[in-house]
């Protein structure tokens, strides 16, 4: 066992855990900062964005209308003090961004360009052609490298947190190339690492992204919030999952269904223009888009091919000037991958897993209720998306609520005292744990890959776009059994060296409770908001729900449930509407 | 019986082999599989032990760089109808040490990235309250293609000096360099110069230009090397004859 220690530990080398350590760097020049991921930072899933990020910087916006986009957009869940603060920091974060380098996309007269997205009233989605996340990263990473504050631990695993006298004071990890435990003391600690897409079979996430942090979190006492909101893109690849961009649409792309017809117009989010409207039909928020999909198949009205129902997504009309030079990944990725050219073909699209509105409940600086611990990005749930988010808002949430939380836990760091040495004796408990339970382990009879599938077939069947209490309630006592059977699995690896066998188990066991997480929430939410829809509860029910929920780990059982009011500031709840 | 591909794998195992070995796996012919989704299968359902990096499957993350038929490639852009009948021998990246069957130690190269200063360097930085920098869409494009390298190190296997001298800075590195001093926003570029003409730099590279043709994302590292000699070789000419005039 390696014992080491820095001030501020974050936990994830993508746009978010990044941006905090370039804040901590910056905040105070005494604080040692480490930077721990389990692949290298760039391979982070940031780099798979690609439409935009947005920011207020045009003079015919304003801070109020990107506030109500979002607050209509996630159907008044969103906490209206979270929101203010995000909208009114998005602009400077952005600029500091392009003060670093980012390479956006530029107007002739050398200013900054935007395209608009879904459910946004006025154009403010900052991109570098369709790769936007991918430079964000880039330019993130490269720029922490002048720092040299900023110490890394890259492809380490991080496996628990260590709490002692009811504070985080660091984590356990392994070092991947070597199997080595890793023991490292720190005076807070920030997770930074991204979603859960993975729990479901069909999504647009990389195979990182298994909520890692979401579980270390809730394993450690501090609840997941909104869990049940889970947002579908309406526009994936079939079979692969593949994003193919909100900005095909911006640019003025069309959804197609079997007989070419442009059937968002029979789901109440307007007619059909030539040109793209804003807040209408293509334009439409994500969660109505995705639903809407789903009915359209009900009706019998949708193709179907080897991997299942699709649309199609029609951008031939924008010509190949403009997706060569605004959606040249597009292009790309369909050339690739379905052997077409979206220039002279339809692409099929269908709604695929691609966003966790819900993660470890913060407050607005990031922190969560327990001391020392902090949390930004996707893997942290302030909450600025409410139960349905905005296209573009997450790639300007990771800068914001990453320096806001880099910020937080540097002046909670400079505060502490040394770290407790008690720790270390719980460190090796969890290599012991390690030991024991998968590389010394010889009765096992389970695998991971038939676990892995049948809580991504539970998951699809019984938590998707569309969800009732009875599916959610069989889910959830699928889930507890596939939590037994994980204690009787066995690996083939018993290897110290790359053991990727062992992380896919770590893996595997944050999904589950991550699963529960999602599904208990989803049972307790009797009504239907955003892109939490209850057949058996169909109406927004605000007397009961205008609230978060909370999910907490109890010792045996699924997760306990309680219920947080929604800050409102000056939005009162109203009706969503789109296409007027 | 459905229809079948042979993978032959490189497996390391250093804790219980001195020298890597092969292992075969039968796997089910896809068309629409990539070679990546052929060694989750054997992953999944043949061999928990085999180890190799991936993530995004839609080549953009640079983590699933493999030897495929003896050429560098992402496995996740590489389709098995591309070949067809098969054996298709996969192994690690050329001139890296292995750690682990597929996974190489790619530490070397990170290094190489921070000392070539891959950030915005400027004099003074002007308040964020006056705004953005302005960049036209000429400007941007001058340096556009360099910012597109995702680290995949595909050039490095590809870079037969790499594999000679391993102090070579190397494509990747040199292209990011380039990358900056052609940013309209940058000032840094006498600095990498100075970084990138001295041994390792620029001036060990004989223009293979191998780099440049196995790079996923049409990036151009050889010609950003070319380049660099040029500016180089102009600023060196210039000291000679005006020892002021290169300042």
């Amino acid at each position: 066992m390696d014992v080491s220690s820095c001030d501020v530990l974050v936990v994830g080398g993508g746009a978010a855990g990044l941006r905090a350590a370039i804040a901590i760097a910056e905040a105070n020049l005494n604080l040692r900062v480490a930077v721990i991921s389990k692949v290298y930072p760039m391979r982070s899933h940031t780099v798979s964005a690609e439409g935009g990020a947005a920011a207020v910087i045009k003079p015919n916006d304003s801070l109020d209308e990107h506030a109500y986009d979002t607050i209509s957009g996630g159907d008044w869940l969103c906490d209206q003090d979270a929101v203010e603060a995000f909208v009114n920091e998005a602009p400077v974060e952005m600029l500091r961004l392009e003060h670093w380098g980012c390479p956006w996309s530029r107007q002739p007269d050398g200013r900054v360009a935007v395209r608009s997205f879904g459910g946004m009233k006025v154009e403010r989605t900052w991109f570098a052609a369709d790769k936007t996340g991918f430079h964000m990263l880039h330019s993130l990473f490269q720029t922490t490298l002048k720092y040299e504050a900023i110490q890394r631990y890259d492809e380490c695993f991080v496996t628990k947190l260590l709490v002692e006298k009811g504070r985080c004071q660091g984590v356990v990890a392994i070092e991947v190339a070597t199997g080595k435990i890793l023991a490292i003391t720190a005076k807070a600690v920030i997770l930074a690492t991204g979603g859960c897409g993975k729990v479901f079979p069909f999504t647009t996430n990389g195979a990182i992204k298994t909520g890692d942090g979401m579980a270390l979190a809730y394993r450690a006492g501090a609840p997941l919030k909104d869990m049940e909101f889970v947002q579908y893109h309406p526009t994936g690849l079939p079979l692969t999952g593949i994003l193919i961009t909100e900005a095909t649409r911006s640019e003025g792309g069309w959804l197609l269904n079997k007989d070419g017809y442009r059937y968002l117009q029979d789901y109440d989010l307007g007619k059909p223009q030539p040109k793209p409207v804003l807040r209408s039909m293509e334009l439409g928020p994500r969660d109505r888009l995705s639903q809407a999909f789903v009915k359209e198949q009900a009706k019998g009205r949708t193709l179907e091919g080897p991997y299942g129902h699709y649309v199609h997504l029609d951008i031939r009309h924008l010509g190949e000037k403009l997706i060569d030079k605004k959606l040249p990944f597009v292009r790309a990725l369909c050339r690739k991958y379905v052997n077409l050219d979206p220039v002279k073909e339809m692409i099929p699209v269908r709604p695929v897993v691609h966003y966790m509105m819900g993660g470890i409940h913060t407050d607005i600086y990031g922190a969560t209720p327990l001391p020392g611990l902090y949390a930004a990005g996707e893997a942290a749930c302030v909450s600025i998306n409410g139960a349905n988010r905005l296209g573009s808002n997450s790639l300007t949430e990771c800068l914001v609520f990453g320096a806001r939380a880099g910020q937080a836990a540097a002046a909670f760091a400079a505060e502490q005292k040394e770290t407790n040495p008690a720790i270390s004796a719980q460190a090796r408990d969890e290599q012991r744990r390690l030991e024991e339970s998968f590389l010394r382990k010889t009765d096992g009879k389970e695998r991971i890959a038939p676990l892995r599938e049948e809580m991504h077939k539970n998951m699809e069947a019984c938590a998707g776009i569309y969800r009732t209490g009875a599916e959610l309630k069989r889910a959830a006592q699928v889930l507890r059994g596939l939590q037994d059977r994980f204690h009787d699995l066995q690996l083939d690896d018993r290897s110290y060296t790359f053991n990727t066998e062992l992380t896919a188990a770590l893996e595997l066991s944050f999904m589950l409770d991550v699963a529960e997480g999602i599904v208990a929430s989803a049972f307790a939410r009797q009504e239907s908001r955003g892109s939490h829809q209850r057949t058996d509860h169909p109406q927004r029910d605000d007397d009961k729900f205008l609230a978060h929920s909370l999910a907490y780990r109890s010792p045996e059982g699924p997760p306990r449930i309680e219920h947080l009011p929604v800050t409102i500031t000056r939005w009162p709840p109203g009706q969503r509407v789109y296409g007027k | 019986m459905a229809e079948t591909i042979t993978l032959s794998v490189a497996r390391y195992r250093p804790e219980e082999e001195a020298e890597p070995t092969v292992q075969t796996y039968e796997v089910p012919y896809r068309k629409d599989w990539v070679v990546l989704d052929a060694l989750n299968y054997i992953k999944d359902q043949l061999d928990g032990s085999l180890s190799f990096r991936w993530s995004c499957r839609m080549g953009v993350c640079g983590s699933c760089g493999m030897t495929v038929n003896g050429e560098p490639k992402l496995t996740c852009a590489v389709f098995l109808s591309d070949y067809l009948p098969g054996p298709i021998r996969v192994e690690p990246l050329q001139y890296f040490p292995i750690v682990r069957d597929l996974v190489v130690d790619i530490s070397d190269f990170l290094e190489k990235l921070q000392k070539v200063k891959p950030w915005i360097i400027l004099k003074e930085e002007k308040p964020l309250s006056e705004g953005e920098y302005r960049q036209t869409p000429d400007q941007l494009d001058t340096y556009k293609q360099f910012s597109m390298c995702i680290n995949c190190m595909l050039c490095y296997a590809a870079c037969p000096i790499y594999g000679l001298e391993p102090g070579f800075v190397g494509p990747a590195a040199i292209a990011l360099a380039q990358r900056y001093n052609l940013d309209s926003r940058d000032m840094g570029a006498q600095e990498r110069l100075d970084i990138l003409s001295q041994k390792g730099g620029i001036w060990d590279c004989t223009f293979v230009g191998e780099c440049t043709k196995v790079c996923p994302e049409n990036v151009d590292p050889a010609g950003a090397i070319q380049q660099y000699k040029l500016a180089g070789a102009a600023h060196w000419f210039k000291s000679l004859l005006l020892p002021w005039g290169a300042k």
